[in-house]
This record gives C-alpha cells, structure tokens and sequence, in this order.
C-alpha cells in the first residue's frame, strides 16, 4: 500500500468521522463545527487532486463565510440545544432503511460496473487546475454562466434583505 | 495512484449521510448543514473526474456550484430567521401551518 492510499483513507476516516458528528451531535453548535472540518478535509483532497484554486476557494467561501453566516444564525436565534422529541414514531426508522437502501444501490453499482482502469494520479503539479488555467476558461468559454451566477447573487442578496426588512418597516409607521 | 472508485465510495457516503440529516434531523439550520454536506460530496466528485479526464470544465463547474451555494444559504437563513420571528420556533414539526 502507498502512501497516497493511506493519505487517501486517513483524510477518508476523517472526513466520514465529523460528517457523523454532523449527523449526532445534539448542539448545533458542535454541528456545525463538524461540518467545518469535514469542509477543511475535503480541501485538502481537492489539493492532493490538483485543483488549489477550488481548494482555497472552499475554504474561504464555504469553511469561512457560508458557515460563520450559519454560526451567526444559530447563535442569533438562540437554537442551540432545539428539544428533538420525535413527533412521528415510524420516522427514524424508515429514514434508516432509506439511508441503507441508497448507500446499498450506490455500492452495488461501483461494484457492478468493476474496477475501471481510470487511476488518479495525485499531487500531478503543472499548469492543471490553476487559478490562471481556470480563469482562461471561466471568462471565455463559460462567460455567460458566469454572468448569470452574479445575477443571482445580487437577486439573492437583495431577497435576503426584503425577507429580514418586515418588522422594522411596521415599527416606523 | 489511487482508483477514482475510492472517490465514487467516499462521495456515496457523505452525500448518504447527507440525506440521513435531512430525513432525521427536526432544527431547520441543520437539515440545512445536511444539504450543504450533500452538495460538498457532489463536488468532490467533479474535482476527481476533472483530474481523470484532465479537463478544467469540472473545477469551473465546482465554482458555480459553491456561487449558488452560497446564494442559496443567504437567502435560506433569511427565511429561517423571518420564520422564527413570526413563530418563534425552526423545529419543523412546529411548521405546519399549511396543513389544512
């Protein structure tokens, strides 16, 4: 076994390990500070994949802005420890069989299908993946989606901003 | 060199475990994380095959989906707090007001 094997199955371990703690912890707190280092491992498989451009960008955008937005919220509201009695006996249950059931089809199908010749060749270096490369292509190939997506931003941000604005406005009349 | 079944495998089990925090979870800011974890697991999965098919398309692809992620998010904790302004809950089986 390799070292990048091993690299591949620690990070692996890691990654798994706080996606569960996402899933158990009874503070949203603690969740959402799983979700962070499940977010910070996989930066690190997009840098063993050649990709630290998306890398740094998952960092700063989702383990930095995204969530201290929803460590903001949790925090705001107070919701920390929200009482998870169950309403609907029969829930947990059948979401378990799902899970199984859609973890289950997935394997089967890698299995079915059998090992590939696609072999991934990490920490590859070169020009692949960098911020140069992925701007050439961003601003001419895909300069319309591009566009579009800060479209959709500022129609989100300004939605947000009408969404929260309500009760202010009552008060002031 | 590492078989992009490994990746496949890894990204089945987070988006799994995903789900199973939508279907399970009752605080609406942590089926929200659950989605979050759901879309990171899709983009691991574009950066592997980017780096099998050597195409920079799959990173340009992750960076549209991390734009709309986070367009997404604003506007959904807007609705959580505006929610929990006027029912002063984000439990959603306290949420149903719609139902006739």
């Amino acid at each position: 076994m390799d070292g990048n094997l091993i690299t591949f199955y620690i990070l692996a371990l890691v990654a798994i390990g706080a996606a569960l703690g996402l899933l158990f912890s009874k503070n949203s707190v603690y969740a959402a500070l799983f979700l962070i280092l499940n977010f910070a491992t996989v930066a690190v498989y997009y840098l063993t994949l050649g990709a630290p451009f998306i890398a740094m960008a998952q960092v700063t955008v989702y383990a930095g802005a995204i969530m201290v937005l929803f460590l903001f919220v949790i925090m705001l509201l107070g919701t920390e420890k929200l009482a998870g009695e169950d309403t609907l006996i029969w829930q947990k249950p059948f979401a378990w069989l799902l899970a199984i059931l859609l973890i289950g089809v997935g394997m089967y199908q890698i299995a079915l299908r059998g090992v590939t010749d696609a072999m991934i060749h990490t920490f590859p270096g070169g020009d692949f993946g960098s911020p140069a490369s992925i701007g050439m292509i961003l601003f001419n190939q895909y300069l319309l989606p591009f566009e579009v997506t800060s479209i959709l931003l500022l129609v989100a941000m300004v939605g947000a901003i009408v969404l929260t604005k309500g009760e202010s406005k009552k008060a002031q009349k | 060199m590492i078989p992009v079944e490994n990746y496949i495998g890894l990204s089945a089990i987070l988006f799994t475990i995903g789900a199973m925090g939508v279907l399970t979870r009752r605080n609406a800011i942590v089926i929200f994380m659950s989605v979050e974890l759901m879309l990171n697991s899709a983009n691991l999965l574009f950066i592997a095959f980017a780096q099998v098919y050597q195409e920079v398309g799959g990173h340009v692809f992750v960076f549209f989906v991390m734009a709309v992620a986070a367009a997404e998010v604003a506007v959904g904790l807007a609705l959580i707090v505006a929610i929990f302004r006027s029912r002063g809950t984000i439990n959603i089986d306290d949420l149903h007001h719609l139902k006739g």
